[in-house]
């Protein structure tokens, strides 16, 4: 301890303290104060970023989430158009069909009408023309069997009663 | 309290974990000089002093601060000392203001003159004399003679301005590059960065707390690269032993001291006078033992750092030494390698010193200025 104090030297000490105490305040004003500060918003610049660069991580999911969404329902609705689309041109053709149908059924109902009329000229035309067929023949045979009255008669007769008609 | 206890122990146990290496290594030392000593005894008996000797007294000289920057000596064929260095000026405060050049002393073999009265140099310290340079002595052979206050610029204060003009470079440099680079540190000051985040980050913020630790700071960084600068600058050839000073480390001690004290809230000094928690008579006892506590703390930053940096440099330059005492092919190798290897170490003492002085000088800080509930903490 003696020996401590022996080799203390005031001198030393003062200029020591005095020295110290200026480089401490001159570092603090120029050096440490900066620097700190510099270091501090760097870090703080570095956390904003990371921060923003999450932020921004997030808006990407939601827009991809968000762009999912969209496609799925862009696939819906295409789904949807298709079944519509489907069901139109079911429809249209089942209603063509009807259509069609009915038209069908009415030429032939008009078709058979039109057999029918023609069916009944073509008979009347043709009774007409027994009819004056059968005058013809008559004439003829009365011309012919004249003398032979009862003969002839029961002849147009047979020929009457043999011809068919329908 | 607990907190500081186990850190206590824990450095305690740091320290003679330590100690018991370094003890080791002197141990060795002793035995190899004296066997060393069994041979050389004959040889330069006639000479007067012996290698040995010569040695110590060049340790002894070099732990000292002197008023002249000498790098080294030796003895010309003259028989007659050389010094290779440069003279300091001296300054004393001695009924007014005296400043000449150290050269005068002549490495304490001449008397200087300034201003009317004589100066003499005696084992590195500064005493009035008569112009003959006449020493008187007590019975215990102390000088008598009336010591003027030597203000000096002596060799540590030359490696102080030196140290504290490097780090004002360093970290003016550093401050700089901030803001021309964009934030970015640049230059030589960018490797010290780290170590500044370091000590805020792991020293200043878990110690002091980060609410308080800003306005300490600048004292913590200032001090660790101080104390680190100069351990480094005392294991160059230059040799100065700056940290290893008593008035140094004292100075240090006291600021940290002061600081402490006078930051201190009304909790640190309600911990100290009246320790909450306790049963009133273990207050009484208490208080003394807490008051020896605020003196004893930065006293034991001074004498750690005082006594690692002395015992490192005396291990290694009595290391240095056996390699002329030895002379031969094996001891001198020998202790080369020792000495190498305790460079190594000192170098890593260097910056552990600066750590623990700061890590502690945090701590105490953080006694200052902690803040809690008694009721519940205790």
């Amino acid at each position: 301890m003696e020996k401590l104090l022996e080799e203390f030297s005031l001198g030393l000490f003062i200029w020591q303290t005095v020295l110290f105490v200026l480089l401490l305040l001159l570092l603090r004003k120029y050096a440490w104060k900066p620097i700190l500060n510099a270091v501090n918003d760097r870090e703080e610049g570095i956390k904003n970023a990371l921060a923003s660069a999450e932020e921004a991580k997030k808006e990407m999911q939601n827009i991809t989430a968000d762009n999912d969404r969209i496609l799925k329902e862009a696939r819906a609705e295409r789904e949807n158009l298709l079944k519509e689309a489907r069901q139109i041109k079911d429809k249209i053709i089942a209603d063509a069909k009807d259509e069609a149908q009915v038209q069908a059924d009415k030429l032939i109902q008009q078709a058979k009408e039109a057999f029918e009329t023609e069916k009944q000229a073509a008979v009347a035309e043709l009774k007409k023309q027994v009819a004056t067929l059968s005058v013809d023949i008559a004439e003829k045979v009365v011309r012919e069997e004249l003398g032979n009255k009862d003969k002839q008669l029961k002849l147009v007769e047979d020929m009457l009663g043999e011809a068919t008609l329908n | 309290m607990h907190r500081f206890l186990d850190h206590h122990f824990y450095l305690c146990d740091m320290h003679r974990r330590l100690s018991e290496k370094v003890l080791a290594v002197l141990l060795l030392i002793f035995s190899y000089t004296a066997y060393a000593q069994h041979d050389e005894s004959h040889a330069e008996e006639a000479t007067g002093k012996t290698k040995k000797e010569e040695i110590k007294e060049y340790i002894q000289h070099h732990l000292k601060d002197s008023h002249d920057f000498s790098i080294g000596s030796y003895t010309n064929k003259e028989g007659e000392h050389v010094y290779i260095g440069f003279p300091l000026p001296v300054i004393l405060w001695d009924e007014g203001l005296k400043v000449f050049s150290s050269s005068q002393f002549h490495h304490g073999e001449t008397v200087a003159q300034a201003g009317g009265n004589y100066y003499k140099l005696y084992h590195n310290k500064i005493y009035r004399t008569d112009a003959a340079g006449t020493i008187s002595y007590d019975e215990e052979h102390h000088p008598t003679n009336v010591k003027p206050l030597d203000l000096s610029i002596t060799k540590s204060v030359l490696m102080i301005i030196i140290t504290g003009i490097l780090m004002f470079l360093l970290f003016r440099g550093l401050a700089r590059s901030y803001t021309t680079n964009g934030g970015i540190a640049k230059g030589i000051g960018r490797f010290f960065e780290p170590i500044v985040l370091y000590i805020r980050d792991d020293i200043a913020i878990p110690n002091i707390g980060a609410k308080h630790y800003g306005k300490y700071m600048p004292y913590l960084l200032t001090i660790f690269f101080f104390i680190w600068f100069l351990n480094i600058f005392g294991l160059t050839p230059l040799g100065v032993n700056v940290t290893g000073n008593i008035a140094i480390t004292f100075a240090l001690a006291l600021l940290t001291f002061l600081i402490t004290n006078l930051t201190a809230n009304k909790n640190y000094w309600m911990h100290i006078f009246w320790m909450p928690g306790v049963p009133w008579p273990m207050k009484i006892i208490l208080a003394p033992i807490e008051l020896l506590g605020v003196f004893i703390k930065p006293f034991s930053l001074l004498i750690r750092l005082y006594a690692n940096m002395q015992a490192g440099h005396i291990v290694l330059m009595s290391l240095i030494g056996l390699m002329f005492i030895f002379k031969s092919w094996i001891g001198s190798p020998l202790s080369f390698g020792l000495a190498f290897a305790i460079s190594l170490i000192e170098v890593l003492v260097a910056v552990l010193q600066a750590y623990i002085f700061t890590m502690l000088s945090a701590l105490y800080f953080g006694f200052a200025v902690e803040e809690h509930d008694h009721e519940e903490a205790h």
